[in-house]
């Protein structure tokens, strides 16, 4: 009689395993697929792309095994090389900026013994749930005199609460309060105590966050949207927006002999290389911070 | 009062630590709101907030008067509440799967494979959705007519729209989204499955019996935040859709304001239009969280 009981469950896991393995491989596939799709049609002949050759590998055309035209084109694009530099500049400035009053505030609000702490935090966490909204903060950062400047890019969006609530719970978790009253009694102040004692232990959390804000900054299109008119300021997003959404021709040096026919041709396979080199960064410190990201949420999810 | 005066006077250091995020909250998120006392003013630039003359609640009236209006509730509450329906149980199916999967390895890679479009940048995001789902040479519908189906205009569709802003929301966001339930499931008991197998519960069984009440809690939690941006549509992502063949579909009330304010500099209209936004989207975060702790006593706060 058990055995027969046996026999039966493991039958309909057997089932299970099978329909659930193969959930997991098309899974895979949905999310890889169109990932990969973009890289072959990077480096495939734009001909092949257009008439839709290319599906699973790549094609060179004319006998080669790659065509690297989209390239070519993207670098010869100054707007797109100087909206790199602009990012690259905005997103580091921003990322230093936002970690270093972040993990401050956030050790400074873990602290029980912060009087007020419980109102501040409120304040803190009131600006995630009501805003002023996108009129009057314009008019707040337009009486700055921010508009039009590499400090708009920097500043606005430096800050973010959710990242300060994160920081909080960190501290909250990983500092006993053993430690701190021995470095007290040794003669450490606050000050002291954050520097050489919090901050070194603070190196998985620092780690998130930058990685957070450089994502952030690096992909934000709206604020230099609405915040910057000089084409020499804009980030690569908004360059990028013009090219693959907007669909205006990539500035080279088009001899007279080429004609709009021949940019149009290459216009697809050049969006997939432009896509490639833009995301190239975040690509390529994929693999290095992944061990992070899991950190990052399960420190987020534990209520500030 | 003495007594915190000193404890403030001791951690002195502290509140210079506060100061920095403290004043970015303040210059950028405090002083606006006092700018909102625009929606109910004419505001003219060359007067400034505070002597602009009163209009009371003429633009609201006129927002809710205006044919717009119920189209623009509607696209918004449909994009909102479809991205809902169809992306909150996702990744908590995401997590069970790989959980319970057999293939250690694929379920790692999955993992690694379904976190990466989290990082492209909605600019991106919108390209490759064009260049996929281009009638002409896009692979998508390449792959649709393998199968048999003529191409579709996607994004020139307006029935389509909705459809395609949330599969892909889906695409980018699921993978993300289930890491906080894969920990959850990381952390429930073996003892309890071993329990459980020793009892002949099947797989399934187990996953309706031990997994998903784990996974509860934190669903529920994540619910409740989710509530409170109901009308907070992926504004970034639905401008950079929008054309002129969809906007039907396509206008919602926060690219409305953006328009509205920013493109036709009608300040104060735009301003009582994102108020409206605001507050239902508050409201509803404070009632959500009230069933939500009357039902499982797990809330916000």
């Amino acid at each position: 009689m058990d055995a027969t009981v046996k026999i039966r469950a493991s039958a309909s896991d057997r089932v299970f395993d099978i329909v659930n393995n193969a959930i997991l491989i098309l899974i895979i596939l949905i999310c890889v697929y169109p990932l990969y799709f973009v890289v072959i049609a990077s480096i495939s002949d734009p001909d092949a792309v257009n008439t839709g050759a290319v599906l699973f590998l790549p094609r060179g055309g004319n006998g080669k095994l790659l065509n690297f035209e989209g390239y070519m084109r993207v670098f010869q694009d100054y707007r797109i090389w100087r909206g790199y530099g602009n990012t690259l500049f905005y997103t580091a400035c921003g990322t230093l900026l936002g970690v270093v009053s972040t993990v401050l505030a956030g050790y400074s609000l873990s602290r029980s013994d912060l009087a007020g702490r419980g109102f501040i935090t409120g304040m803190f966490v009131f600006t995630m749930y009501f805003s002023g909204g996108l009129i009057p903060t314009y008019l707040v950062i337009k009486n700055l005199n921010l508009t039009n400047t590499p400090w708009v890019m920097i500043l606005y969006g430096s800050v973010s609460v959710y990242n300060i609530i994160i920081a909080k719970s960190f501290f909250q978790n990983s500092l006993s309060e053993e430690l701190q009253d021995a470095a007290f009694i040794d003669g450490c102040g606050n000050g002291k105590y954050f520097a050489f004692i919090v901050v070194p232990l603070s190196k998985a959390i620092i780690a998130v966050l930058t990685l957070y804000y450089a994502v952030g900054h690096w992909n934000t299109y709206f604020n230099a949207l609405i915040y910057l008119n000089d084409e020499k300021l804009y980030p690569l997003q908004l360059i990028l927006r013009d090219i693959l959404i907007a669909s205006q021709m990539v500035v080279s040096n088009v001899t007279d002999m080429e004609s709009i026919g021949e940019a149009q041709r290459i216009a697809a396979s050049l969006k997939y290389a432009v896509i490639i080199v833009s995301t190239l960064p975040v690509l390529v410190m994929y693999p290095f911070l992944q061990r992070y990201f899991v950190k990052g949420v399960m420190i987020g999810a534990v209520k500030g | 009062m003495q007594q915190n005066w000193k404890r403030v006077r001791k951690n002195y250091m502290l509140y210079l630590f506060l100061i920095p995020a403290l004043a970015y909250i303040i210059v950028f998120c405090y002083v606006p709101l006092y700018g909102i006392q625009i929606a109910f003013k004419n505001f003219a630039p060359a007067k400034g907030i505070w002597e602009s003359s009163w209009a009371g609640f003429t633009h609201f009236t006129t927002f809710f008067q205006s044919y717009r209006f119920w189209s623009l509730l509607k696209n918004t509450l449909t994009l909102s509440l479809y991205s809902l329906v169809a992306g909150f149980p996702i990744p908590i199916v995401l997590a069970i799967i790989l959980n319970s999967s057999t293939l250690k390895r694929a379920s790692k890679f999955a993992q690694t494979a379904t976190y990466a479009p989290h990082f492209i940048s909605t600019v991106v995001m919108v390209g490759m959705l064009l260049l996929f789902l281009s009638p002409t040479n896009g692979v998508f519908n390449r792959l649709l007519g393998m199968i048999g189906v003529e191409p579709i205009f996607f994004m020139g569709e307006e029935t389509a729209f909705k459809h395609v802003y949330v599969w892909s929301g889906i695409w980018q966001s699921t993978g993300w989204d289930s890491i906080i339930y894969i920990a959850v499931l990381a952390s429930v008991s073996p003892e309890l499955h071993e329990a459980a197998v020793i009892d002949g519960a099947s797989k399934f069984k187990r996953i309706l019996h031990i997994d998903i009440p784990a996974l509860l809690p934190t669903a529920i939690i994540l619910l409740v935040m989710r509530m409170g941006r109901i009308m907070n549509v992926g504004f970034e992502k639905v401008l950079l859709m929008q054309n002129d063949i969809n906007l039907n579909a396509a206008e919602v009330i926060s690219t409305y304001t953006y328009k509205v304010g920013l493109v036709n500099a009608q300040y104060s209209y735009s301003t009582a239009i994102g108020l409206f936004n605001n507050v239902i989207n508050f409201t509803l975060l404070i009632i959500v969280n009230k069933l939500a702790r009357k039902v499982s006593g797990t809330g916000l706060w």
